[in-house]
């Protein structure tokens, strides 16, 4: 059902707080560890201790540099999966049906089985999200891991995909953005959350934190050092009237 | 983009193909008989063999047949759907010629129609991807439909007309290079765009993982200017100007005819690659391409 | 066709086994998932204190670790020369008897001639007790060209350290400084803090030339010019003192400041004054007299100075001021060295001031100090610290490192809430560690640790000759506070013959031939060199690794170790702990699978060779064998009466008593680990709070209270002073006077990196650096066929303006060029950078051959080590002495000293130098995976 249901009431995504991300790869390790076992066929890679080694992964971390007209330049930590987007270009283009987006929560993923692996969903997908395997055959993406989030042979806390589980800064955070009342939607509201490519129209799910500004002059505080003294002596006559109004004094 | 040769192939053969089989089914020709054999035969061979190519890429053409099931929202899938129904309405016009029943005017119409609509469905395949501008433009499906119908022409031995249509396709392809050159930067996509990062310039400073990926060999492709501007020149003359020259000059024969046709694939191979290999994908920007680096 | 129907809960796997992670030496817990007897997934244990569930990239990926092609199979001997990787697999019997057969004699002959050095193992107090008891003095771990001055500093001026041994209180603090740190031992519990301080929305301030990780997240990067932040920190000083700005309550209680410095001239000058028992002395604030510093319910006075005999002695303090008052110290002094805006300097003075003095948080706790002080409230101000070794890996490091813990004593946050908190077993004042032992005998065990901090000459290990009594010149007047060894100076020195030769180099767990070595590719020729009679200079190596690295290529012996998920070890109480500032932990490791190949645990193996060897501690009165492996030793091992390596499910409960026999159960069942909470009361001033003392007892770490005093003023380097100043019997060597008068003086005194005196800094004046990568180990990641995608090669990082002054742009090759070496590299662009600097991720490149890798591996063809271009000595002098390039106190390596100068050139084929390849020991690694176990 290359189709895209009508919008869900649930839309499970992700949050990712580019302020915080340290840019550690702790993510996409987990995410390939977790889907390599689970969803669909392995994750698999080529040449892995060759000269060329080149794998699927469903998440990668990318780094930007910033540089200001004046001052000094920033590097961000950019993490980019999947963004589960509500006009999913790379389901309506699928010629088979495979790739599609799950009426009750939003969530895209792929039906492996049905997948003749002719690529078009990734290149309808602005922001490379999708991979085809190179021993499958079949594209390979980010499926929020829906074999967690609801699986009941996990722990409830552990309720969530591998990637927010593990991410040791908490720059990752799952939850419904189709609620605005809930923790990542107010979180998304607090700091201003924003949509990547929004020209493209895909009205992606996850949202982004954007850095909090950096590197804010800091001599305004300069009066708090208001001189006692500029000699060593000057300052221990300073010394003997501050240890005078310290307790412990002779009695 | 990557230019796939299996996509290039299909898209060129299968495209002069369903144009001859578009002047077949309008009856203009309409031979009889062995030349009706011969005719269709050229016809055929062409659209299928670019049809079988098209398969070589899939990664599991095992399941080919699915791609029939989605022409709901699918152009991929449409293409495929229009194309099998185009091949059996033209087999049937065909039938009926090659055994002196005569040209049947509603099926070759219909058969004509499904013709050029598969041609447009192709197309479409890319003019729909708003992911790379350059392909995203009117000019694609006049682009695949100008090419087609000329090569029909000629193939159609209409020989004025086909250079009247290289002459054509070829003014469309100056457009669409035209168009596509400025379609990145008009389509207001950015690498600031693309990571929401303001308070300066945004240049990509390492690559996700040191080695390469499927995103990477598939859609951040990038052809030198200089090589791709020789290329274009090549590519037009051979595709469109020197057969249109050729049939306008040289004494009609099937041996020019043979020789136009001939440079015009060569030309026609070359431009498709440039169609694929200047295409920039906005995933790119992610990686650093399309974006001119600063030390 | 209508939305698939999905198996919303699939098993996760059939069980799950927790133990603990070594991918690094953070040591997380980790929740092993099991499928058909095989490792599934590995995930964080969210009951563990250390990571609380969440793992990193390289935890993770440890699945990629533990089946890495590159797992060595079996015991090997070399039959090609030594670096060609040419091995025959040989029987563990074979292995054994041939290592007793070279160690035997030496024992009986000359301990000395076994030189017993590892890495970055977790088991150090026990490969310690073996190395004693076979009798070497020559042991130590790789701490010496790692962080010691961080160690060394913390210990001796507070009795902790940054490095893992403390961390920032991550609740509470509001201002988070973090100096020269791409990654740390804490990766995860720093990540985890910085993440915790994000949500609360305090400011992190990062120090360091590379705006790289917790620097690219921190709200301000001060972008600092490599080996001035002693400048910096002393400016910060400088400013605070002039403003007043400094806890003086804190001061007064806790730290030497109120001591009196003896200003009699002769050989006590600039010692602290002392009663009969050895006591420092202050003046009681209650009736102006002198009092032992610790005497019940003192109040020291800390401007008091006092006459005696006509001469007057000034306080700590008044010294202190008197030095960091001086205008050189001023903002606009340092502006020019340090990179750093004397305006911003200030600014960055004042917001200590602010967040200290003005923004300080309070706990309603009740505590009594050492003097039966009671304090009603415990106030703390809310400014951490944490530093590693960009601090550190510099000449200067040591001071650097006292510099900034002044500045956090000054300020009153160490040990307070919203500061930096010491984890157990520290606070631990340098007074209760050990001192160097050194003195072997043959046949005899060592009379004690090696390891420890000589507190003057007396203690330097040094023999009747005044030669040294190490093979790495450790506790010398070279460097007197090395307190880790010098491991990066072994090779050089047992090549050289220098203090003496050695017979058998035993490694473990250090690739010693790569990325471990200062001046690698000398290293290697050094390690293959012949005499001329064609005897290796270097006579016999036995090594211990689990992979096929490039170091087991130049050994004699190989003694193959198995994965981190296949055998026992224990993370102790003894060693380098998991504990939490509110808690003491240790862990284990347990062969939560067993070995698919003919391999041993090594520490079982040395377990094995003591009894083999018939060393004291691993024999019983009989000769036979002690302990039956390394877990044996582990649950049964008694080091102290009722202390053993495991704290947890002991007799006496907290850490004291026999050992349950079923201990090692006890601990998988909870996880691996074992934790004992910090009483409330007890949580902060530890080194002064009666109850924290008690608790201390308790658990085991020390055998009576040990209160302190923090050492603003280092007495023990003012030892070293004095006899370079001509006082005492032992008397340094002449070409060292100067150098230990003006670099061993008890209060800081910032002075450049050494090189910088001798290497013309015109001619090379570009710093060139290495950083951790986040998802990297060191060299033992790039078999991990996932983490290698991520850092399969590595440029040079160029500032904007070296790029632009040399015409590059990215994927251009240019010469980088040190004193004494050349390397070919590419380059690529970073703005992000202090301007005179460039740097490169470390470890990644790779010698052909090894790791199981193609040897057309990025890694080999296009990754490159730095190391190439760093010696392990100063440039010669034309003194004919061999300079250690170290710290003049720690002897700590100066990695970061190098300084280099750079041109374009045109790309070669391959990075250059090539060092050759290696024949690899293991099988072909598989051309494609799609791992999984269903
Ligand atoms: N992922 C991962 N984690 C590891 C390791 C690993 O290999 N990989 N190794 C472990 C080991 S053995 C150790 S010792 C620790 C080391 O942990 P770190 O101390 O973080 O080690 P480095 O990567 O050497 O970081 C040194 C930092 O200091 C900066 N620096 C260099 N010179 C100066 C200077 O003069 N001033 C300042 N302010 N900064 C400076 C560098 O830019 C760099 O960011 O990491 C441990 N953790
Ligand atoms: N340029 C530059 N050089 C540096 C540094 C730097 O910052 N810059 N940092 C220095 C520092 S601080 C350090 S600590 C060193 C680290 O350098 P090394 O101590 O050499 O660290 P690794 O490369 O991890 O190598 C350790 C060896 O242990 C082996 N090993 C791994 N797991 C096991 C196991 O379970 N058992 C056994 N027996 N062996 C195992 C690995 O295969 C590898 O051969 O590098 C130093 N070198
Ligand atoms: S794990 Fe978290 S901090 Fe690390 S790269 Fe991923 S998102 Fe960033
Ligand atoms: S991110 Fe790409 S793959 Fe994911 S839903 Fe949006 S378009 Fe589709
Ligand atoms: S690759 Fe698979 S999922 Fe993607 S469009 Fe083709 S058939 Fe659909
Ligand atoms: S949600 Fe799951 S699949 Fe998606 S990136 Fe995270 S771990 Fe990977
Ligand atoms: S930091 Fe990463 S590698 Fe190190 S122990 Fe923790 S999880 Fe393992
Ligand atoms: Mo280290």
């Amino acid at each position: 059902m290359t189709q895209l249901p009508p919008p869900s009431e649930v839309k499970l995504g992700l949050v990712i707080d580019l302020d915080t991300c340290v840019g550690c790869h702790a993510c996409v390790t987990a995410c390939k560890g977790w889907n390599t076992e689970n969803y669909g066929a392995p994750l698999a890679d080529t040449d892995p201790y060759g000269a060329e080694p080149s794998g699927t992964f469903l998440n990668r971390i990318h780094s930007y540099e910033v540089q200001p007209e004046d001052g000094v330049a920033q590097l961000v930590h950019f993490p980019k999966s999947c963004l589960h987007c509500e006009d999913a270009p790379c389901v309506t283009v699928c010629p088979t049906g495979a790739s599609y987006k799950r009426a009750e929560d939003g969530i895209v993923l792929v039906n492996e089985t049905a997948c003749i692996g002719c690529g078009l969903c990734a290149w309808a997908c602005p922001y490379g999200a999708r991979e085809k395997d190179p021993v499958e055959g079949v594209i390979k993406k980010c499926t929020l891991c829906v074999d967690r989030v609801y699986n009941e042979n996990l722990p409830e806390e552990d309720r969530v995909p591998a990637c927010v589980r593990t991410c040791p800064a908490g720059a990752r955070h799952f939850g419904d953005l189709g609620d605005p009342d809930s923790a990542v939607s107010r979180l998304v509201a607090e700091r201003g959350g924003i949509d990547l490519m929004p020209e493209q129209g895909t009205k992606p799910v996850n949202q982004y934190l954007p850095p909090r500004p950096k590197d804010e002059p800091l001599d305004v505080l300069a009066p708090l050092l208001e001189p006692v003294a500029e000699t060593p002596d000057g300052f221990l006559g300073w010394l003997d009237k501050a240890l005078s109004r310290l307790p412990g004094g002779p009695s | 983009m990557h230019p796939a040769f299996s996509v290039i192939l299909f898209s060129t053969l299968s495209g002069a193909g369903f144009g001859l089989l578009a002047f077949l089914g309008v009856g203009w020709p309409a031979p009889e008989g062995l030349a009706a054999f011969v005719f269709y035969a050229i016809g055929f061979a062409l659209a299928v063999s670019g049809l079988i190519a098209s398969t070589f890429h899939l990664g599991r053409p095992e399941r080919a047949l699915r791609a029939f099931t989605q022409w709901r929202s699918s152009w991929l899938s449409r293409e495929a759907c229009l194309a099998v129904a185009a091949l059996v309405l033209a087999g049937l016009t065909a039938l009926a010629q090659i055994f002196g029943s005569g040209h049947v005017l509603v099926l070759g119409w219909l058969a004509a129609a499904f013709c050029i609509a598969t041609v447009l469905s192709t197309s479409m395949i890319y003019a729909s991807l708003k992911t790379v501008p350059r392909w995203n433009d009117l000019t694609t499906p006049a682009l695949f439909l100008g090419w087609a119908l000329a090569g029909g022409a000629l193939l159609a031995a209409h020989v004025m007309l086909a250079a009247v249509l290289f002459l054509v396709a070829s003014a469309i392809q100056l457009a669409h290079w035209i168009r596509g050159d400025s379609a990145l930067r008009r389509s207001g996509t950015t690498l600031a765009t693309a990571t929401g990062l303001e308070g300066g310039r945004v240049r990509s400073f390492e690559p996700p993982h040191t080695g390469g990926n499927y995103l990477t060999r598939e859609m951040v492709f990038q052809v030198a200017r200089k090589h791709a501007l020789r290329l274009r020149v090549i590519g037009l003359a051979l595709a469109g100007v020197v057969p249109a020259v050729l049939l306008l000059i040289a004494p009609a024969s099937h041996v020019t005819a043979g020789l136009a046709l001939l440079c015009h694939f060569q030309g026609l191979l070359v431009t498709r690659w440039l169609f694929f290999a200047e295409a920039e994908h906005v995933v790119g920007l992610y990686y650093g391409a399309h974006t001119a680096r600063t030390a | 066709m209508t939305q698939p129907a999905l198996d919303l809960s699939p098993p996760v796997s059939d069980e799950i086994r927790k133990t603990t992670c070594y991918m690094c030496a953070c040591r997380c817990g980790i929740n092993v998932h099991i499928k058909d007897g095989k490792v599934a997934y590995i995930e964080g244990n969210r009951d563990h204190p250390v990571n609380r569930g969440v793992l990193c990239a390289k935890g993770a990926a440890g699945i990629m670790q533990h089946n890495s092609p590159a797992r060595l199979r079996a015991p090997m001997r070399r039959t090609g020369p030594r670096g060609s990787g040419e091995f025959e697999e040989i029987s563990w019997e074979e292995a054994l008897e041939t290592a007793v057969s070279w160690l035997a004699p030496v024992r009986e002959e000359n301990p000395e001639k076994l030189a017993f050095f590892t890495g970055r193992d977790q088991s150090q107090s026990f490969t310690s007790f073996w190395a004693q008891a076979f009798g070497t003095p020559n042991y130590a771990a790789h701490g010496g060209f790692c962080s010691v001055n961080m160690a060394a500093a913390g210990i001796t001026t507070m009795g902790g350290a940054f490095w893992e041994f403390g961390q920032p209180d991550w609740e509470r603090t509001k201002l988070f400084l973090i100096f020269g740190v791409a990654e740390d031992h804490d990766s995860n519990p720093i990540k985890m803090g910085i993440g915790q301080l994000k949500g609360r929305g305090a400011r992190v301030i990062g120090v360091n030339p590379i705006r790289t990780g917790y620097n690219a997240v921190a709200d301000d990067w001060f972008g600092i010019t490599p080996g001035t932040d002693g400048l910096l920190i002393n400016a910060l000083i400088h400013e605070l003192l002039k403003a007043g700005r400094i806890d003086l309550d804190y001061l007064a209680r806790f730290t030497n400041a109120p001591c009196l410095v003896d200003a009699r001239e002769g050989e006590t000058q600039g010692l602290l004054l002392k009663d009969g028992e050895g006591r420092p002395l202050v003046v009681d604030r209650r009736t102006g007299s002198l009092k032992p510093w610790n005497a019940e319910g003192v109040e020291p006075d800390l401007s008091a100075g006092q006459t005696l005999k006509g001469t007057a002695h000034r306080t700590v303090l008044d010294h202190l001021v008197s030095h960091f008052l001086d205008p050189s110290h001023a903002a606009e002094n340092v502006a020019e060295r340090t990179g750093i805006p004397a305006e911003r300097i200030r600014g960055l003075a004042a917001l200590l001031a602010k967040t200290a003095f003005e923004e300080e948080i309070v706990l309603d706790r009740p505590w009594t100090d050492f003097r039966g002080h009671r304090h009603e409230r415990m106030v703390g101000r809310p400014v951490a610290m944490h530093a590693m070794r960009g601090i550190s890996a510099h000449s200067n490091g040591f001071q650097t490192c006292r510099s900034l813990h002044i500045l956090q004593i000054l300020l009153g946050t160490v040990e307070v809430p919203g500061g930096f908190r010491f984890k157990p077993p520290y606070p631990k004042p340098m007074s209760a560690h050990p001192k160097p032992h050194y003195r072997a005998k043959a046949g005899e065990p060592l009379d004690g640790p090696h390891l420890g901090f000589p507190h003057g000459p007396d203690d330097l290990a040094l023999k009747e000759d005044g030669s040294p009594a190490r093979i790495d010149k450790a506790f010398t007047w070279e460097n007197p506070l090395s307190a880790h060894g010098m491991m990066h100076m072994v090779i050089a020195n047992a090549h050289a013959g220098d203090p003496y030769e050695v017979d058998t180099l035993f490694l473990y767990m250090a690739n010693m031939a790569w990325n471990s070595s200062m001046n690698t590719r000398s290293v290697m020729d050094m390690l293959s060199d012949q005499d001329e009679a064609g005897a290796y200079k270097i006579p016999r190596i036995i090594y211990s690794d689990a992979y096929s690295s490039e170091m087991v290529a130049y050994a004699d012996l190989i003694l193959p170790d198995t994965t981190y998920l296949e055998r026992h070890d224990c993370i102790s109480l003894l060693d380098r702990p998991i504990c939490e500032a509110d808690a003491a932990a240790d862990a284990i490791r347990w062969p939560v699978v067993e070995p698919d190949r003919d391999v041993r645990g090594f520490q079982s193996v040395l377990v094995d060779l003591g009894a083999r060897l018939g060393l004291p501690g691993f024999v019983e009165e009989d000769g036979s064998a002690k302990y039956a492996d390394y877990a044996d030793y582990i649950v049964n091992h008694i080091r102290r009466p009722g202390i053993g390596p495991l704290a947890g499910w002991r007799s006496e409960g907290t850490g004291r008593g026999e050992a349950s026999p079923d201990q090692l159960d006890r601990y998988i069942e909870n996880g691996g680990f074992w934790i004992s909470h910090v009483p409330e009361e007890a949580a902060f001033y530890k080194p002064w709070n009666a109850a924290y003392q008690e608790w201390a007892v308790e658990t085991g770490f020390y055998d009576s209270p040990q209160p302190y005093l923090f050492s603003l003023y280092l007495e023990p380097l003012r030892r070293f002073q004095l006899a370079a100043e001509g006082y005492g019997s032992r008397q340094p060597p002449e070409h060292l006077r100067e150098r230990i008068k003006s670099t061993l003086t008890p209060l800081p005194h910032w002075h450049a990196p050494l090189v910088d005196a001798l290497e013309d800094p015109a001619e090379y004046p570009i710093h060139a650096l290495t950083q951790r990568p986040m998802a990297m180990y060191h060299s033992w990641g790039s078999q991990n066929a996932w983490l290698r995608q991520i850092h399969g090669r590595n440029p040079l990082y160029v500032p904007t303006a070296l790029m632009e002054a040399h015409g590059l742009a990215d994927g251009d090759w240019v010469n980088l060029i040190s004193p004494h070496g050349q390397i070919t590299v590419p380059v690529a662009h970073m703005a992000a950078l202090n301007p005179n600097t460039v740097w490169t991720w470390n470890a990644i490149g790779k010698r052909k051959g090894a790791w199981a890798l193609d040897p057309k591996a990025p890694e080999a063809t296009k990754g490159f080590l730095l190391n190439h271009l760093i010696h392990e000595l100063l440039p010669p002098r034309g003194d004919g002495l061999r300079w250690s390039n170290s710290d003049p106190v720690t002897g700590q390596a100066a990695w970061f000293d190098l300084r280099v100068k750079m041109e374009k050139t045109r790309a070669p084929a391959e990075v250059l130098p090539q060092t050759g390849a290696q024949t690899s020991p293991v099988p072909e690694a598989p051309e494609t995976l799609a791992w999984s176990v269903r």
